[in-house]
């Protein structure tokens, strides 16, 4: 007698290798679709979003019409969601967080790079011309450039495309330094490693004229950071080396790590004083507050937060006062951190002293990161050094010989 | 005509292959000439107790040929051809049938049955043939009818329930019937054929008899009559009750609870103590019991609180019979049993029932099962030995990963060492429950597995000894492999335990493929198999130098079963599953050495791929009429890995493409074949140019034919989107054509009816897809001439808002809804801003997209806003 159909897989596996591979393949085919389209949608958001949203206040609000209060319009919408829009277009830049303590295997997978001082941008070159957004989504320049498409001197630069490039705009030499590439010639390298983006950086910036001297097509010079292995001679090229540029800290980047749009630990940012002048934040006027002063979003529920996802919780704040202050959950406010600092228990925060100073200034799209709050917190305390990056290298060195006990146990 | 159709029939059976052929080509002349009175002399034929039993049946078989088939578009064919068939001829084609229920030639009776459901499952749901049922009522309530006539008017009222629809049949004619069938059970009234052909019917009824269910009286009067009819002293009749009992535990069982003490009765007393037959469909009872409350338990934990159709816990309640029950059956083994045929024995029921027991009780299953495992492992009958290993490795899913675990590591020794047991069984099941040990319960990257660095030494070397036993051992242990290997998928450092052994891995898979002891071909695609899990699931940073070994190893045995000499069609066979099994391997060779970005590591299949694409282009060449399902598949691999490059290829490769195209019978392949066209137009993209007319054509025409699998008509629309990104600009030309039929396939999504669950999972896919090709049509046009979609999007809105209006729950679906709003709206500007007026439903549809889970239709229903605000302020 037959089995039902039902029981058959007596003994037997439930699905066949051949059902896998048809999946994985079809998986596989699915991935590089959504990554060509979503390669091109980034690129005409880049092109047109426009140049700077108006604050809202300075236009009259129609009234809202009887019943439909409820309802979301995006008509109104759309005069109201700068910020939203900013919000949205920053969340496309790979975004370091802040190196906290060292990784391990620094010098087997990661690179290092002296970091330019300067805006960082996202510098897009399409249809005869080039445009720069900050991390706000507001346009730096337009500007005719020597990347593919980037001008309208259309010699020999092929088909219609678009190329991203992740820069650093530094102002002292009016150059655009490239630390990334996310798109080139409409190939999209998000889901690359950044070993293979690296590699292809160079190459593919000398098929153009892009590193060339500004002319008349080609207003702002293109520049390649140098990158290095980050063992000893990496770290040490990397942090006194001879730059042309104005060194604001070093860049890490997990040589393994695709280009992931948000934040991420898997690239980092760390400084110190003889790399950087800017390594305790100072305020708008330029000074060094007395205390620490963090970005923390409200939330419905009165907790402040970071801008990671998922946010760290600060602080809560108790309802009287929200309503007395006239502050709305999604609203970015500013604390400075008291006496009482923060109080970290088993590497989780557990209580911070803050004190309410005010409302956020407008152009922020985001809350601090929880990494950026404790590096600046131990910036003023117990900062990490640069011999405690060396020691991490060298210990890693001796490590990489002998079987790693701890990881065979985990 | 009439007068020679005996003739033939009969000529049509002869040992003669000249006569049957001519007499074949006569009735097909007949049938084409004249098919109503063709038809019409086939019942004649079959209702003429006068004539040969032998034409009788033939003309039976032929008629109903004449009336179904097994391919979904010759069967609307023929049934709308009956349906022309003028009312006279049809008429007396019924009578006829009807009338040959009541033969006294038992085949001509059976036969007419058959027939007569053919045509009732055309024309009762047309509603063509109301008086039908009543007819056969009448057969079953005329107090002189005879046996003969009871018991064909039973088969044809049983034949017509599998047929039809429930919804076809109104409640006072499922009552009658019901009511029919259940009288036919009946012990005193009738004869032991006449209950047979009751039970049958019954259980094909069951399902009609939902309503009936539902009240107690009629319930209850059903449920005893099946009871009793299990008791009959005819093992035949006590196996269909059974089988009935089985269907009505997942059919109704939120009913069962005042019967289910009887039930257990019952059943263990089957399992126990009747025939085999018998004993499996008790045995299916619980099983099926056990599917129920597996099923409500997922239900449960899916969304809690809801009060959702009742549990019972009838296997709970059981748990201490059912499962001795269960362990005893396992002592019930064949000797020399072929695992693999058509076979199906009590202990293999026992053992399928006793995995799902411990599916549905999870932990209580542990103490009843363990003692029977411990006193039964070291017994010197090896039945006792291998119903132990069976018991052990059945319970391994459904208890909690710590219990169990607890178990593993105590007893795995044990099991290791019976690898070398004397007996052939107790090896392949102890060689399975290695397998199911590392399927539930190693998962270095879950955080917990029962293999660590101190057992898997002894682990991989008891494997690798056995791969050297027999074929059926070798084969399980393959399996075994290929779940050791799963472990470590994406196991991130942990991956780099298994590194060491790969190679000594590979090398005793490779032996096992091509053992000269034995020539055994389940065995040789169990080791492929598990040879591509190990492939897949390696660290390819720490293995890229074996890959490198194993590539040209693969490529020179692919080469081999070109050379092999083919003379008979097994030899064909058997060089087509080798080399299916080879192209897999290289697939997944290449798709794991190219998911890397070192370059230094993708050149191995870079400079290889010359030679690649030679083997691969002369598997093809090994058949003159279809492709190669793998070697299409592990194509599409190569085009992802070499990029441009594979412009060299296209133009010898491009007939098999055509082929694989145009194979409507194979599906798969052609929806494979649609995939890779995805995969080159991505790899290629603008130089696809020369070849894109041509595959336009393929494409266009498969979406209009009736004949293809629909399941490979939203690939289509996808792909389309896949052509016009690469080749942007130039795909206008196909706009005019594809458009429409993307438009029209839309619109046959609109009519699609809500109530069929599987029409509507069908339409969410090619909704899906036609979106898709949507979105990859407007972004190609984004660059230059995107004026040529804006005759088109008037229409593309319309089908937005009618997805929009479904409320559906799809979240690709969703997103890719999302998206093409944001590219109507990107591409085609400001030229939209009428579509954009009336807001609200649209606003609504991306403000739940904003507040879903998913993060990437989050960013996608921002984008979109963001890009319908731009044009709404320009």
């Amino acid at each position: 007698m037959a089995p039902s159909d039902l029981r058959r897989p007596y003994k037997r596996p439930q699905l066949s290798d051949q059902q896998r591979r048809r999946e994985l393949s079809l998986k596989r085919q699915e991935q590089s679709r959504d990554a060509e389209l979503h390669a091109r949608r980034l690129a005409s958001t880049l092109l047109s979003l426009p140049p700077e949203q108006q604050p809202s206040e300075s236009e009259p609000e129609p009234e809202p019409e009887p019943g439909s209060s409820s309802d979301y319009d995006l008509r109104d919408a759309s005069k109201l969601k700068g910020p939203e829009a900013r919000k949205w277009f920053a969340k496309q830049l790979m975004l370091p967080e802040w190196m906290i303590d060292v990784p391990h295997r620094l010098p087997h997978d990661w690179y290092v790079l002296p970091r330019p001082a300067g805006k960082r941008c996202f510098v897009v070159s399409s249809d005869g011309t080039t445009i720069s957004r900050q991390r706000n989504g507001t346009i730096l320049h337009r500007f005719p450039s020597a990347l593919p498409h980037g001008s309208r001197n259309r010699d020999g630069s092929g088909p219609p495309s678009y190329s991203i490039l992740d820069c650093i705009f530094h102002e002292m030499d009016q150059t655009y330094y490239v630390i990334d590439m996310v798109c080139w010639k409409s190939y999209s390298y998000y889901n690359c490693t950044a070993e293979f983006r690296f590699s292809w950086l160079e190459s593919k910036l000398a098929e153009t004229k892009a590193r060339d001297p500004p002319s008349y097509y080609h207003k702002y010079r293109f520049s390649l950071v140098p990158w290095y292995d980050c063992d000893l001679s990496g770290l040490h090229k990397a942090y006194t080396g001879e730059v042309p540029f104005v060194k604001d800290g070093l860049l890490f980047y997990n040589r393994h790590a695709h280009y992931q749009p948000g934040n991420t630990p898997l690239a980092l940012v760390w400084k110190d004083e003889y790399c950087s002048q800017y390594v305790i934040d100072t305020d708008n006027k330029g000074q060094v507050p007395s205390h620490q002063q963090v970005v923390l979003e409200l939330q419905d529920d009165g907790k402040v937060t970071t801008s990671d996802d998922p946010p760290v919780v600060f602080s809560c704040l108790n309802l009287e006062f929200i309503q007395q202050s006239g502050l709305e959950s999604g609203c970015l406010l500013r604390f400075a951190i008291g006496d009482g600092g923060l109080t970290i228990v088993d590497g989780k925060l557990e209580r911070a002293d803050l004190h309410y100073l005010g409302k956020s200034n407008r152009a922020r799209a985001f809350a601090d990161t929880y990494s950026k709050i404790m590096f600046q917190n131990m910036v003023r305390g117990s900062p990490l050094r640069i011999d405690d990056l060396v020691a991490s290298i060298s210990s890693s060195v001796d490590g990489a010989s002998i079987p790693d006990v701890e990881m065979i146990c985990g | 005509m009439a007068m020679e159709i005996t003739q033939y029939l009969l000529a049509a059976q002869s040992a003669d292959a000249r006569v049957r052929t001519e007499a074949e080509s006569n009735l097909r002349q007949f049938q084409e000439q004249n098919l109503p009175a063709f038809l019409l002399a086939l019942s004649v034929e079959l209702a003429n107790n006068e004539k040969p039993i032998e034409s009788r049946r033939l003309a039976g078989i032929v008629l109903k040929n004449s009336l179904d088939a097994k391919d979904a578009v010759t069967r609307e064919h023929l049934a709308q051809q009956w349906m022309a068939v003028d009312i006279a001829f049809k008429s007396q084609i019924k009578e006829l049938l009807l009338q040959t229920l009541g033969s006294s030639a038992p085949e001509a009776r059976h036969t007419s049955a058959q027939v007569l459901a053919k045509v009732a499952s055309i024309d009762i749901p047309r509603k063509q043939w109301p008086e039908l049922i009543g007819y056969l009522l009448n057969n079953m309530t005329q107090r002189d009818s005879p046996a003969g006539l009871k018991q064909s008017t039973l088969e044809t009222l049983g034949y017509i329930c599998e047929e039809i629809s429930h919804h076809d049949l109104g409640q006072d004619e499922v009552n009658s019937v019901l009511t029919a069938v259940v009288q036919g059970m009946n012990l005193a009234e009738n004869s032991s054929e006449v209950r047979l052909a009751a039970t049958r019917a019954l259980y094909n009824a069951l399902e009609f008899a939902e309503t009936n269910f539902e009240n107690e009286m009629e319930r209850n009067y059903i449920m005893k009559m099946v009871c009793e009819t299990a008791l009959s002293k005819e093992a035949e009749i006590r196996q269909v009750a059974f089988e009935c009992l089985a269907s009505i535990a997942s059919t109704y069982y939120h009913v069962l609870e005042t019967y289910m003490q009887a039930l257990f009765e019952l059943t263990s007393n089957a399992v126990k103590g009747d025939v085999e037959d018998v004993a499996l469909q008790a045995i299916e009872f619980w099983s099926s019991i056990c599917d129920e409350e597996i099923e409500l338990q997922e239900y449960e934990s899916a969304d809690s609180g809801d009060s959702g159709p009742p549990h019972s816990r009838f296997i709970e309640k059981s748990l201490s019979s059912l499962v001795p029950m269960m362990l005893e059956t396992l002592l019930k083994q064949e000797e020399n049993v072929d695992q693999d045929d058509s076979i199906w024995n009590i202990s293999m029921a026992g053992g399928t029932c006793l995995g799902l027991v411990a599916r549905t009780v999870g932990d209580a299953i542990l103490p009843l099962v363990m003692p029977f495992v411990e006193a039964n492992i070291v017994k010197p009958d090896w039945h006792c030995r291998e119903a132990a290993t069976m018991a052990f490795g059945s319970i391994l899913e459904g208890p909690s990963i710590d219990s169990l675990s607890v178990l593993v590591r105590s007893g795995l020794d044990l099991l290791l060492r019976l690898m070398n047991d004397v007996n052939n069984q107790v090896k392949d099941t102890t060689a399975w429950t290695l397998s199911r040990i590392f399927e539930y319960l190693h998962s270095p990257a879950g955080g917990y597995s029962v293999i660590s660095t101190d057992n898997l030494p002894r682990v991989v070397d008891v494997l690798l000894e056995s791969i050297k036993d027999a074929p059926n051992v070798a084969a399980k242990v393959c399996w075994a492999i290929y779940k050791l290997a799963e472990g470590y998928e994406e196991a991130g450092r942990h991956s780099s335990l298994f590194t060491p052994y790969i190679p000594r891995i590979i090398e005793s898979l490779l032996f096992a493929a091509s053992r000269a002891d034995v020539d055994d071909s389940r065995l040789r695609s169990a080791a492929y198999e598990a040879l591509n899990e190990v492939v897949r699931c390696s660290n390819i940073k720490e293995t890229a130098q074996i890959m490198r070994e194993l590539l040209p190893v693969i490529l020179q045995k692919l080469s081999q079963t070109l050379e092999l000499q083919i003379v008979s069609s097994d030899d064909k066979e058997k060089q087509a599953d080798l080399q299916a099994s080879l192209c897999g391997v290289l697939q997944v060779i290449i798709q794991k050495v190219s998911s890397t970005d070192d370059l230094e590591i993708r050149s191995i299949i870079m400079t290889q791929a010359d030679q690649i694409m030679f083997l691969f282009l002369n598997v093809f060449a090994c058949r003159s009429s279809t492709v190669h399902e793998e070697a299409m598949l592990a194509i599409g691999a190569l085009a992802h890995a070499t990029g441009p490059e594979f412009e060299k290829y296209l133009p010898e490769f491009y007939k098999y493409l055509e082929m694989g195209l145009q194979n409507f019978e194979e599906y798969q392949v052609c929806s494979i074949t649609v995939g890779v066209v995805g995969d080159i137009v991505r790899a290629l993209n603008d130089k696809v140019l020369p070849y894109c007319d041509g595959i336009m054509q393929h494409l266009l025409r498969n979406l209009s034919s009736e004949a293809l699998d629909r399941s490979v008509k939203p690939p289509i629309f996808s792909v389309f989107g896949d052509i016009a990104l690469s080749i942007e600009e130039n795909f206008e030309k196909y706009v005019p054509y594809a458009v429409p039929v993307m438009q029209r396939a839309a619109e046959l999504c609109a009519q699609m009816d809500p109530n069929d669950d599987e029409l509507m999972e069908y339409g969410n896919q090619l909704k899906c897809s036609i979106f898709e090709a949507y979105s990859g049509i407007l972004q190609g046009f984004k660059n230059s001439k995107s004026e040529v979609m804006l005759p088109y999007a008037q229409h593309l809105w319309q089908f937005i808002e009618l997805v929009l209006k479904e409320k559906q729950s799809d979240v690709h679906l969703t997103k890719a809804v999302a998206a093409v709003m944001g590219d109507l709206a990107d591409v085609l500007g400001t030229n939209t801003k009428a579509l954009f007026q009336d807001l609200t439903a649209c606003a609504n549809f991306l403000r739940e997209c904003l507040g879903s889970d998913d993060d990437d239709l989050k960013k996608t229903a921002t984008w979109t806003q963001e890009r319908i605000q731009s044009i709404m302020v320009a």
